[in-house]
């Protein structure tokens, strides 16, 4: 029975794909099958999203000490509905000196990529969209290629506030794009695989990679490296509304706004769902629950903590923003990828002992190059 | 240690948001507005209301256009009543405030000496049409006394007991004057406010 409601949507879908094998041929089934994967994630995702803004607001609003929205439907579960109607139906604005083709396209472009790489998650077991042996490659890839289209975006609005956002969206993305690879790379190391269900499956059994000391450490880093990746706060300078208005969506209205959003919310779960892939063990957990009720509860958790930092951090100065990456993230995970190679090396207790001493280092030398440095007191010899 | 504030700061972000479900009296100051209202203060004022004492005839308003010419937006506008001999009386034929010129200065009760013109606590007055249905005859702002009592309690006991004096004061005069009510009484006349009973 578990093990029916552990494949129930893997089940339903075989079994769909046998009742039209009963009339189709071969080649449409095999089509239907990728398609029916297709379909299912361009379905959830909105609805994903559209969630996620409803919880956003909620959990927000009770971190503020308020109710959130509560007016729409019971505890304001259609709001989400009821703001898509609103988005729809509101005028669509283009200035007039835009550029009309690239202002129309950065909305469209830039869900693309979030939407790809939900199919390398592997959402519950044999719940993936594709399998593909460089799925992590290329969900880093893909995901990378949203800063594209949000620079489209700011780059066609001809406005001053929208340029300054994309310039700082590309430098924030390219700057975190480092260390967040560099983060996945032990996982790459120890599992030996980019596939993103291989990584899963050298992890069942609750030998999960953040309960290594490197896992940790990496684990953390790809967290906050994601969390600045979709630009939310702490790192929504792109889009600092108390700087430059709205960054690289001022000119945006409508539903070309709402996408914008979308873009970001899909890509709020995507990296969550990566980072408890990589990390959390994926759809990994106690049997008596299916698998991707696990990947979701994870995934879930990872998106609160990400509303949690909203609710709680200012955002950061740019100098700190970028020497955050380069200063801190960067050097601690080359340093990592060695703690982790020597974890995949050495026999049991040796490797624990050998990750703490390498970490106590590397941290304690962060700490000594990264302390504040005051400068002295001049002396000014002539002036009295 | 380096994010010792930060985790702090999460810290109390989760308190209060924890606080919220565990205890809501404390954790949710959300007045959800239009089931519950917050108590107005006493001293709340928005627009302005005619006084009546018993039945709306008996209106307090003599008409004498003292508030009308204080208005700083002019949003007052009185016709005194005439009689069949077109003498003025003590009494607004056509007495109309434009709620939405009113700027809710509270000038006109200040200056009314027949204690007539007070403020109101009524708040919800929307309107589909600014023109017409902001613009509020007498018969729409007539309210009696005794909801004045109930508004604003502090006042009411003020103004009754400057009232009493004043008509116990006015008393062994006022049966001598009262039928030398002359028909060039202007408006503007303010001798026997204090008995605006009649008036």
């Amino acid at each position: 029975m578990a093990e029916t409601i552990d494949q129930i949507f893997v089940l339903a879908k075989d079994r769909f794909l046998d009742l039209l094998g009963i009339v189709l041929p071969d080649w449409i089934i095999l089509l239907v099958r990728i398609l029916i994967s297709i379909a299912v994630l361009l379905a959830v995702a909105p609805v994903v999203m559209m969630y996620m803004t409803w919880l956003e607001r909620k959990v927000l609003g009770r971190i503020q000490n308020r109710y959130g929205p509560n007016r729409v439907g019971i505890f304001g579960l259609l709001q989400p509905i009821a703001d898509g109607i609103k988005m729809l139906t509101k005028e669509d604005i283009v200035p007039k000196n835009a550029d009309q083709v690239i202002h129309f396209l950065a909305p469209v472009v830039i869900v693309i990529a979030p939407l790809l790489v939900l199919a390398v998650l592997p959402f519950g077991r044999n719940m993936i969209a594709a399998d593909l042996n460089v799925g992590l490659l290329f969900f880093l890839g893909v995901s990378t290629f949203g800063v594209i289209a949000l620079f489209m975006g700011s780059w066609a609005s001809r406005n001053k506030y929208s340029l300054l956002g994309g310039m700082r969206a590309f430098a924030q993305m390219i700057s975190y794009e480092i260390p967040m690879v560099l983060s996945v790379v032990p996982v790459i190391l120890v599992t030996s695989s980019l596939s993103t269900a291989a990584i899963v499956e050298a992890q069942l059994g609750w030998k999960w990679f953040i309960f290594t000391p490197w896992g940790g450490f990496a684990a953390l880093v790809f967290f906050l490296c994601g969390v600045a990746e979709v630009n939310r706060t702490p790192f929504d300078l792109p889009e600092a509304e108390s700087e430059i208005v709205a960054g690289f969506h001022t000119e945006y209205s409508g539903m070309k706004f709402a996408l914008f959003y979308m873009a970001e919310f899909i890509s709020t779960f995507a990296i969550s769902g990566l980072a408890v892939t990589l990390f959390l063990g994926g759809w990994d957990g106690p049997a008596f629950l299916p698998s991707w009720f696990w990947f979701g509860l994870k995934t879930f958790i990872l998106i609160l903590i990400m509303i949690w930092f909203r609710g709680t951090l200012p955002r950061f100065r740019v100098d700190q923003l970028m020497g955050f990456a380069w200063k801190v993230f960067l050097p601690f995970t080359l340093a990592n990828i060695f703690i982790a190679a020597l974890w995949a090396l050495l026999p049991y207790p040796k490797n624990f002992i050998a990750d703490t001493i390498g970490i106590t280092v590397i941290l304690t030398l962060l700490q000594i190059f990264n302390r504040k440095e005051t400068p002295k007191k001049r002396k000014y010899l002539y002036a009295n | 240690m380096f994010g010792w504030g930060v985790l702090k700061g999460m810290l109390v972000t989760l308190w209060n948001f924890l606080l919220t479900y565990l205890w809501p009296k404390k954790g949710i100051f959300t007045v959800q507005y239009p089931e519950k209202k917050l108590p107005l203060a006493q001293r709340y004022r928005n627009f302005p209301f005619l006084v009546y004492d018993g039945t709306p005839h008996m209106i307090r308003c003599v008409a004498c256009k003292i508030c009308e010419s204080e208005c700083p937006p002019k949003c007052i506008y009185i016709i005194p009543e005439k009689d069949a001999e077109g003498r003025v009386q003590k009494k607004p034929a056509v007495f109309d405030i434009d709620y939405a010129i009113c700027m809710n200065c509270g000038l006109c009760e200040e200056v009314c000496p027949f204690d007539s013109i007070f403020m109101d606590h009524e708040y919800e007055i929307s309107k589909y049409n600014r023109a017409e249905d902001l613009m509020v005859r007498k018969e729409a702002l007539l309210k009696p006394w005794e909801y004045f009592a109930k508004i604003r309690p502090h006042d009411f006991e003020r103004i009754e007991a400057k009232r009493a004096a004043k008509s116990a004061k006015a008393k062994p005069v006022a049966p001598a004057e009262k039928p030398s009510q002359k028909p060039d009484a202007g408006p503007t006349s303010p001798q026997q406010g204090s008995v605006p009973k009649n008036g």
